[in-house]
C-alpha cells in the first residue's frame, strides 16, 4: 500500500486512542477536583499538565487551564479536539482504504465537537468526555468489524497500541511522581478503565504494588502496558513477514520491532520488585520507547519525501 | 429580579435551608449563593440531564413491579460538620447497643433477667428465630450493615424514627447520587469541602472479610440476591461490582457437609462470607419456609458449624422491631452505661389497657404503625385519614394491640426541592448507614436523604413514590491520617535517575493541513492565472 496512506492509518490509530485516553484522564481528574474536599487544585493541575507534556507554572495552573490545554486546544495534537481533528484530517486523505463507515464516524465526531464544547461550557465537561469515549469506541469497533486484516488494519492497530503504551505509562506517572497531590491508585485504575477488571481480578482493596503490576504487566487486560506492547509487536511481526523470507537470520527485521520487543521482554522477565524500585525511570523509558518505535516505523515504512519545491534559477 | 427562592414558604416545620425568609442557615450559605443567581429554566435543564444520566446508567428502583428511574432531586441537602458529629456518635452508639442486645437475646438473656425488657416482647416478635440461638458469629458482629432512620423535629433536633438491622437498602443511591451530581453540577461542589462517600464498598468489603470464619486466609465473599426482580436488585449488583465479588442467587450456591460453595466453571468454590440481601424466612428452606426457592438449603447449619458467616446475621429483626424500638434508649443505658445521643421519636406502646384506650380514642391525632411493617406499608396518619380508615384501624388495633405502636406526628423538616421549575419545600428524612467491622462502627458521611415529592406528603419511602437528594456532609480541615484508606503495601522507589522534564507527546507528521494549505494556495493561484477577467495579477 501507499506509504502516505499507511502513515495516515497509523496516525488515525494514535490520535483516536490519544483522544480516548485523554478524555478518560480528564474525566477522572475533574471528578476528583469536585469530590475530594482536601485536594490542592493548583498542584494537581500543574502535575497533570507536566505529565501530559505541556508543563505550566503552578500559580497559573487551574482546571480552566487544564481543559483549555488538554481538551480544547485546536492546534495541539495533545488535546482531545486537536487529536480528533488531526485524525479526521488523516482519514480525509485515506478515504479509499478506510471503510465509509469509519470515515463517517470520524467526520461526525469532528463536526459535533463545537456543539459538544458549548454543552461542556454550560453543563460541565463530563458529557464531552463521555462523547469522546463513545466515539473512539465506535471508530475502533467499526474498524474491527469492517476492515480486512490486511496492512491497513495492522497499521491502525499498531498506532493504537503504541499510543496506549505511552498513555498508560503517563497515567501511572501521575500517581508515582506527584507526591502528596497524587491521585489515589483507585483513580489511576479508573482513568484507564481498569478499576472494575482489577477488582474482579484481585477481589479486594486496592493495593499499590498490585495496582501498578496490573497496569504494567497484566496479560489479559487490554489496556495494560504489557498487553499493548504485545499487540504492537505482533502487528510489526505481521508487517515484516514478507521480508523475513529474504534476509533475516538474526534478530528481527525492523528497528521498530526490535525496540518494542525489547521493551516487552524487559517487562516480561524483570522481577516485579526490581521493576517497581525504579518505577519512575521505567515509565519514562517506556514513553521514550514509544517515541523511538514510532520514529522507527516512520523511517521504515513511511519513506515519504517532503514536498519538493523547484525554484527556477534566477536570471542574473 | 425574581430569583429562584422568591416566595419560598416557611411552614411550622424546621426548614433545612432557611432559618427565616431569605436567610440561609450557615451550612447552606455556599449553596444558596451558587443557586440563587440561576434561572428556574437553567436548573430544570440540569435536572433533565440528571434524570437522563440515571436512565442511561440504569439506576432504577422497581416500584409496583415496574422498573423506574430513581428520582433524584437536584438541590442537595447539607449537614454541617458539628451536626454530623452528633449523628455519627449517636448512630454508632445505637448500633453498639443493639449489637449487645442481639448477642444477649440469642445468648444468655441477661436483659430479661434484669427486667429491662420483658421477654415476651422478643418471643412474640415475628422476627425472633430460635434457630439462631447460640449461634455466635466469628468476630461477634451481627449487624454488619445498618441504616438508622432519622427525622428532624420542629425544634431542629434529630430523632430516631426506626432502626433497620436486617438488610437496609439505599446505600447504592448515596454513591450514584454523588457521582451524578458532580457530573451535572460541578460548580456547586467547587465552593464546598464535602466528605467523600465512594469508599463505602471498600469499607463494607473489609468488614465482611473481617467477619469471616477464623483460619481462612483470604476469605471469599459473595453477595446473595433474590434475583433481578427484587426491588433493590440494582443495589445488589452495584455493591457486588464495586467490591469485585460474585453476585450469586440461591441456585448458584450449594451446601454439602456444612460447607457452602458456589458452582463455577472450575467446579465448586468455597464461600466464606455471604452478604445476603434475602429475608430470613427465605434464606434456608431447611429451617425456614420450606417452599423458598431463592435460598440455599443448609446455609444456617453451615453457619452454626462455623464454616460460613451470614451477614447480616439471622434473627436481627427482633432488634429493629418497632415495639422493641421503644426500649432502645433503655438498652443504651443498660449495655453502654451512657445517655443516648439521639432521642427516639415520641412513641407509645399499647401494652396496658389505659394507653390502648387512650390511643383508640385519639386515633385521629396519632400515627399508627404496624410493628413488623417496612417500606411505609400499613402506616395510618391519623390527622389525614378518613373516617372509614380510622374505623377499620380501630378494629385491627383492638384485636391485636401487640401489632401496633402509636407516635405523635412529627412535622418532618422540609428542604428546598425543585418541583415543576420552581423551588418548593418538601419533607425529608435521613438514613445514615453504619458498617461494623468488629473493631469500630463506621458511619458513611451523609447517608440517604429521602424526599416526599407530593406536596405535604410525610411518607418518604421510595416504595411510596419518594425521591432522594444528594446529602453533603461538610468537612472541617483535613483529618490527619484517617483519610487514607489503609494500604497493605507501599511502593518504595527512587526517582533520582529521572531526567527533569517528562517527554512531550509525539506530534503527528506535518500533516495534511499544512500540505493541504499549500495545495489550495497553488490551485487558487492557478485559477487566478487563468481568469483574465479578474485582471490585475500578472503572471511572471
Amino acid at each position: 500500500m501507499l506509504s502516505r496512506i499507511a502513515e495516515s492509518l497509523f496516525w488515525i490509530g494514535r490520535y483516536v486512542e490519544r483522544a480516548d485516553d485523554t478524555a478518560r484522564i480528564l474525566d477522572v481528574h475533574t471528578q476528583r477536583l469536585v469530590e475530594d474536599p482536601w485536594i490542592d487544585e493548583r498542584r494537581a493541575c500543574a502535575n497533570l499538565l507536566a505529565l501530559m507534556g505541556s508543563p505550566c507554572p503552578e500559580d497559573e495552573a487551574d482546571t480552566e487551564r487544564v481543559l483549555a490545554t488538554l481538551a480544547f486546544e485546536r492546534d495541539s495534537p495533545s488535546s482531545i479536539v486537536g487529536a480528533l481533528s488531526a485524525a479526521r484530517e488523516n482519514a480525509r486523505g485515506a478515504r479509499e482504504v478506510l471503510s465509509g463507515e469509519i470515515w463517517e464516524s470520524l467526520n461526525v465526531t469532528h463536526n459535533a465537537l463545537p456543539q459538544q464544547r458549548t454543552m461542556a461550557r454550560r453543563y460541565g465537561p463530563h458529557a464531552l468526555f463521555r462523547f469522546v469515549r463513545e466515539r473512539s469506541a465506535m471508530v475502533f469497533g467499526l474498524a474491527d468489524s469492517t476492515m480486512s486484516r490486511d496492512e491497513s488494519w495492522l497499521f491502525l492497530v499498531l498506532g493504537r497500541s503504541l499510543e496506549r503504551v505511552d498513555m498508560t505509562a503517563r497515567i501511572i506517572s501521575t500517581r508515582v511522581l506527584a507526591g502528596d497531590a497524587a491521585p489515589s491508585w483507585t483513580l489511576v485504575l479508573r482513568s484507564t478503565g481498569a478499576y472494575e477488571p482489577y477488582l474482579r481480578t484481585y477481589r479486594g482493596v486496592v493495593d499499590s504494588s498490585r495496582a501498578a503490576e496490573f497496569l504494567l504487566l497484566d496479560r489479559l487486560f487490554p489496556r495494560s502496558v504489557f498487553a499493548a506492547l504485545d499487540q504492537a509487536e505482533s502487528c510489526l511481526a505481521e508487517l515484516e513477514r514478507s521480508t523475513v523470507r529474504d534476509t533475516t537470520r538474526i534478530g528481527v527485521a525492523g528497528e521498530a520491532h526490535r525496540i518494542v520487543g525489547r521493551a516487552r521482554t524487559l517487562l516480561e522477565y524483570m522481577s516485579t520488585p526490581e521493576l517497581l524500585s525504579r518505577l519512575p525511570a521505567r515509565l519514562e523509558e517506556l514513553q521514550r520507547t514509544c517515541s523511538a518505535a514510532s520514529a522507527a516505523v516512520s523511517n521504515h515504512f513511511f519513506t515519504e519525501q517532503a514536498p519538493q519545491v523547484w525554484v527556477p534559477e534566477g536570471v542574473a | 429580579m425574581a430569583d429562584l427562592f422568591d416566595g419560598y414558604p416557611l411552614g411550622q416545620q424546621w426548614d433545612e435551608m432557611f432559618g427565616s425568609p431569605g436567610q440561609p442557615r450557615s451550612a447552606y450559605a455556599g449553596l444558596f449563593t451558587s443557586l440563587q443567581p440561576m434561572a428556574g429554566e437553567e436548573l430544570s435543564a440540569r435536572a433533565d440531564l440528571l434524570s437522563q444520566t440515571y436512565r442511561d446508567a440504569g439506576v432504577t428502583f422497581a416500584h409496583a413491579g415496574e422498573e423506574q428511574p430513581f428520582p433524584l432531586d437536584i438541590v442537595p441537602r447539607v449537614i454541617g460538620a458539628e451536626e454530623w458529629d452528633v449523628i455519627e456518635r449517636g448512630v454508632a452508639q445505637r448500633v453498639l447497643a443493639l449489637e449487645a442486645f442481639l448477642a444477649d437475646v440469642y445468648g444468655a438473656g441477661e436483659v430479661f433477667a434484669d427486667r429491662v425488657v420483658p421477654r415476651s416482647v422478643v418471643t412474640t416478635s415475628a422476627h425472633f428465630h430460635r434457630q439462631a440461638h447460640g449461634l455466635v458469629p466469628p468476630n461477634g458482629v451481627r449487624v454488619h450493615v445498618s441504616g438508622i432512620d432519622l427525622v428532624r423535629d420542629e425544634a431542629g433536633d434529630f430523632r430516631v424514627l426506626e432502626d433497620n438491622l436486617r438488610s437496609p437498602s439505599g446505600v447504592s443511591y448515596v454513591i450514584t447520587n454523588r457521582a451524578a451530581m458532580s457530573q451535572v453540577l460541578p460548580e456547586l461542589f467547587a465552593d464546598h469541602r464535602i466528605q467523600p462517600v465512594d469508599d463505602y464498598p471498600t469499607r463494607l468489603l473489609a468488614a465482611l472479610k473481617a467477619s469471616a470464619p477464623a483460619n481462612v486466609a483470604d476469605p471469599t465473599v459473595v453477595v446473595l440476591t433474590p434475583g433481578v426482580y427484587n426491588s433493590a436488585y440494582f443495589e445488589h449488583a452495584l455493591l457486588a461490582r464495586q467490591m469485585g465479588v460474585e453476585l450469586v442467587e440461591g441456585r448458584d450456591l450449594v451446601c454439602a457437609g456444612n460447607q457452602v460453595s458456589m458452582r463455577t466453571t472450575d467446579g465448586q468454590r468455597r464461600v466464606d462470607v455471604v452478604y445476603r440481601r434475602i429475608d430470613d424466612e427465605f434464606l434456608d428452606p431447611v429451617h425456614f419456609r420450606p417452599d423458598s426457592v431463592i435460598g440455599c438449603a443448609g446455609l444456617l447449619n453451615a453457619a452454626r458449624a462455623g464454616r460460613v458467616t451470614i451477614a447480616n446475621a439471622v434473627g436481627n429483626g427482633v432488634a429493629d422491631d418497632k415495639l422493641l424500638f421503644t426500649w432502645v434508649p433503655d438498652l443504651v443505658r443498660y449495655y453502654l452505661g451512657e445517655e443516648p445521643v439521639l432521642a427516639n421519636a415520641e412513641t407509645y406502646r399499647l401494652d396496658d389497657r389505659e394507653t390502648t384506650e387512650w390511643v383508640l380514642s385519639s386515633l385521629d391525632q396519632l400515627v399508627l404503625k404496624p410493628v413488623d411493617g417496612s417500606g411505609g406499608k400499613g402506616i395510618v396518619i391519623g390527622p389525614r385519614a378518613d373516617e372509614k380508615t380510622l374505623a377499620d384501624l380501630a378494629v385491627k388495633v383492638r384485636a391485636r394491640p401487640r401489632d401496633w405502636i402509636a407516635q405523635k406526628p412529627i412535622g418532618l423538616s422540609t428542604c428546598p426541592t425543585l418541583i415543576g421549575g420552581r423551588i418548593a419545600p418538601r419533607h425529608v428524612d435521613l438514613r445514615p448507614f453504619a458498617v461494623n467491622d468488629g473493631s469500630k462502627v463506621w458511619v458513611l458521611p451523609g447517608g440517604l436523604t429521602r424526599v416526599a415529592l407530593p406536596e405535604g406528603e410525610l411518607v418518604v419511602n421510595s416504595s411510596q413514590g419518594g425521591g432522594s437528594k444528594d446529602t453533603w456532609v461538610l468537612s472541617g480541615a483535613r483529618p490527619a491520617a484517617s483519610r487514607e484508606v489503609p494500604e497493605s503495601t507501599r511502593i518504595e522507589f527512587t526517582a533520582a535517575d529521572l531526567p527533569d522534564d517528562p517527554p512531550a507527546q509525539d506530534p503527528g507528521p506535518l500533516n495534511d493541513t499544512v500540505v493541504g494549505q499549500s495545495q489550495q494556495q497553488q490551485q487558487g493561484a492557478f485559477r487566478a492565472r487563468n481568469a483574465p477577467e479578474d485582471g490585475g495579477t500578472t503572471p511572471c
